[in-house]
């Protein structure tokens, strides 16, 4: 009977979110970026990173310029004479590394403290929870940039910084979700069975929350990577030897002022693309997991 | 209602404690700022004395205690670039920084509510649609972006707006504005913008779904059961439920503007708080980077402080939520 009603529930949950179009464009716009990101190596015209394959007398070039050697820059060159398309697949690969590794972190990391905040109750949550509260309390780019301003440059680097300013939104929804289901009767049921607690928190109660966790989730990716790309426009993020978007952009932004618009312009498209479709994504999994929260 | 107080007081103090601890500790980590100041030929006798100068032989512990006992008469050391006192140049460049925070929050403001307004009232129109898929772009985007397309629009191709500096000012009660020149509003019209999407989009979102609730409630039939006009229905008492949380919301954001500007002020070069504090990490200026750190959660706990006992003031359920925890 349970074994024949998930596929169906999970049937009505992908029919539901499938019935936005705008959700579906997105989700496939998000899938195609991340195979690009993938793939990045195989489809980038030239290897941005590889000094011998780029010329400096390619510099500059407008987007559909075609070089000395007779290769065609689609998205143009930066000062350096880089394939702009190639060195925005590899971007976004960092950019989504980045984004991506912080998340599943912060995600693991606050999943537990909430879960234990919840579940011991007492002075430990009342502690998680002022912890969680401080944290909220301070803007996320302030935190972020006093963070990178000790620890220093670093793909690293950033994701610690951003895992520290995520995961207390996941805590406070964890603890939040496991206190409701806690006090439901299969919990009961299950501590009538005398289960070991620590099987009813993770096989019970975690299940339970992991709908609400993948909502905040993926509007935290979206978030990490606008974060990431601010930071690195500021300089503080990612070393300037594997730049992701935001990088692309700051270095776009000194050529911008002479009009040359495609060096920061065509990387700030992509960003936008990129966070617009997870947030499209993550509003319409909302609407779909949670109804009570439309609004 | 005095001990709820009291605890919050005690509450903020212990925050600002521990960020001192953390601030001074963690900028103690990062680089050597002797190396700022010592020329190629300096030998090791006047690497030592440069130690001295600057308070570095001296244990860590008791650099910290030195640190908080200067900041308890408000000194938080000499910037090593400008080689003034740090808190100067803070209240020099404030006022910059909080004339484009204000100005951030009233264009939230005159634009985002009458958008909600439309998108509430007509929710299905493709107006509406259209105003919602924009407070969406503008909760995605990073605001430097914005700032950067705005530049590329109005300044270099369209030559309408200045993209950097303050321009003109005017001394009203000893503090430096520009938004009471022409020449200063144009200098302020792209940054405060950029600024503002993120407050605008909230804005919108806030009003739109409180909107729809509170047409559905009983006091707004009845209002318009007794002929109330329409007008005085929507302008009046569907706006006065309709604003508690948006300045709830837009007052805790009020701080996260504040820090926000360090973004919005890098690229338009305005001469605030944030971009000293950029420029000063990019010089590892230590005094400069604690002085801002600690200015700016300062201001952060004392904002959050005063919310809560005005809340507790207002609403008695928070205060005694708060006594059972």
């Amino acid at each position: 009977m349970i074994i024949a009603e998930r596929p169906s529930r999970l049937r009505a949950f992908t029919r539901a979110f499938f019935n936005s179009p705008t959700a579906a464009i997105a989700l496939c716009v998000f899938v195609a970026m991340s195979l690009a990101a993938i793939f990045a190596h195989l489809i980038a015209p030239q290897d941005p990173y590889d000094l011998r394959s780029v010329s400096i007398l390619d510099n500059l070039l407008p987007p559909g310029e075609v070089s000395f050697g007779g290769m065609t820059y689609w998205m143009g060159t930066d000062g350096q004479g880089r394939d702009m398309l190639s060195a925005m697949l590899f971007g976004l690969r960092i950019s989504l590394i980045v984004g991506l590794a912080s998340g599943v972190i912060a995600l693991a990391f606050g999943t537990l403290i909430g879960l234990i905040a919840a579940f011991r109750g007492g002075w430990v949550d009342a502690l998680l929870m002022r912890i969680v509260d401080l944290q909220l309390s301070l803007p996320t780019i302030l935190v972020a940039l006093i963070l990178l301003v000790i620890l220093g440059r670093g793909i690293d680097k950033i994701i610690i910084a951003l895992v520290v300013v995520q995961w207390a939104y996941f805590a406070r929804t964890v603890r939040g979700v496991a206190l409701v289901e806690n006090a439901r009767d299969y919990v009961d049921a299950a501590r009538g069975l005398r289960l070991p607690p620590l099987r009813i928190l993770f096989f019970h109660i975690l299940p339970n929350c992991l709908p609400t966790l993948l909502v905040v989730a993926t509007i935290q990716m979206a978030q990490a990577i606008s974060l990431e790309a601010t930071l690195s426009f500021l300089g503080l993020g990612l070393p300037p030897t594997r730049p992701s978007l935001g990088l692309l952009i700051a270095n776009g932004f000194d050529y911008l002022q002479s009009g040359r618009w495609w060096i920061s312009v065509l990387p700030g498209v992509v960003l936008l693309v990129l966070v617009v479709s997870i947030n499209v994504v993550g509003d319409r999994l909302r609407e779909v997991l949670n109804p009570h929260l439309r609004g | 209602m005095a001990e709820f107080i009291l605890r919050r007081i005690l509450q903020a103090m212990l925050v600002l404690f521990v960020m001192t601890v953390l601030v001074f500790f963690g900028i103690h980590v990062i680089g050597n700022p002797v190396d700022l100041f010592a020329s190629s030929e300096c030998t090791k006798a006047c690497l030592d004395e440069i130690m001295v100068n600057l308070g570095l032989d001296r244990p860590v512990w008791q650099q910290y205690l030195i640190f908080l006992g200067n900041l308890a008469e408000g000194d938080l050391g000499r910037s090593f670039t400008h080689g003034v006192p740090a808190m100067s140049l803070i209240w020099e460049r404030f006022p910059a920084t909080l004339e484009l925070a204000v100005a951030a929050l009233v264009l939230a403001l005159v634009i985002g509510l009458p958008l909600g307004f439309y998108a509430g009232l007509r929710p299905d129109s493709w107006i509406s649609k259209a105003i919602m898929g924009l407070s969406m772009i503008g909760f995605s985007v990073p605001i430097f972006w914005i700032g950067l397309i705005m530049i590329l629009t109005f300044s270099v191709k369209l030559g309408w707006l200045p993209a950097i500096g303050r321009g003109d000012l005017v001394t009203v009660f000893g503090v430096r504005v520009s938004f009471l020149t022409l020449d200063g509003l144009r200098h302020l019209a792209m940054p405060a913008f950029t600024l503002s999407l993120l407050m605008m989009s909230m804005v919108i979102r806030l009003t739109r779904a409180g909107l729809r609730e509170v047409m559905t409630s009983d006091y707004i039939r009845f209002a318009r059961a007794n002929g109330v006009p329409e007008y005085r229905v929507l302008g009046w008492h569907a706006m006065k439920n309709l604003l508690i949380p948006i300045v709830t919301v837009l007052g805790m954001e009020f701080g996260g503007v504040i820090a926000f500007a360090v973004v919005t002020e890098s690229i338009f070069s305005w001469p605030g708080v944030g971009k000293m504090l950029i420029d000063a990490i990019s010089v590892l200026d230590r005094p400069l980077i604690v002085a801002y750190l600690i200015f700016v959660v300062t201001m952060f706990v004392l904002l959050n402080l005063v919310i809560d006992i005005l809340y507790s003031l207002l609403d008695p359920r928070v205060r005694l939520g708060a006594g059972a925890a």
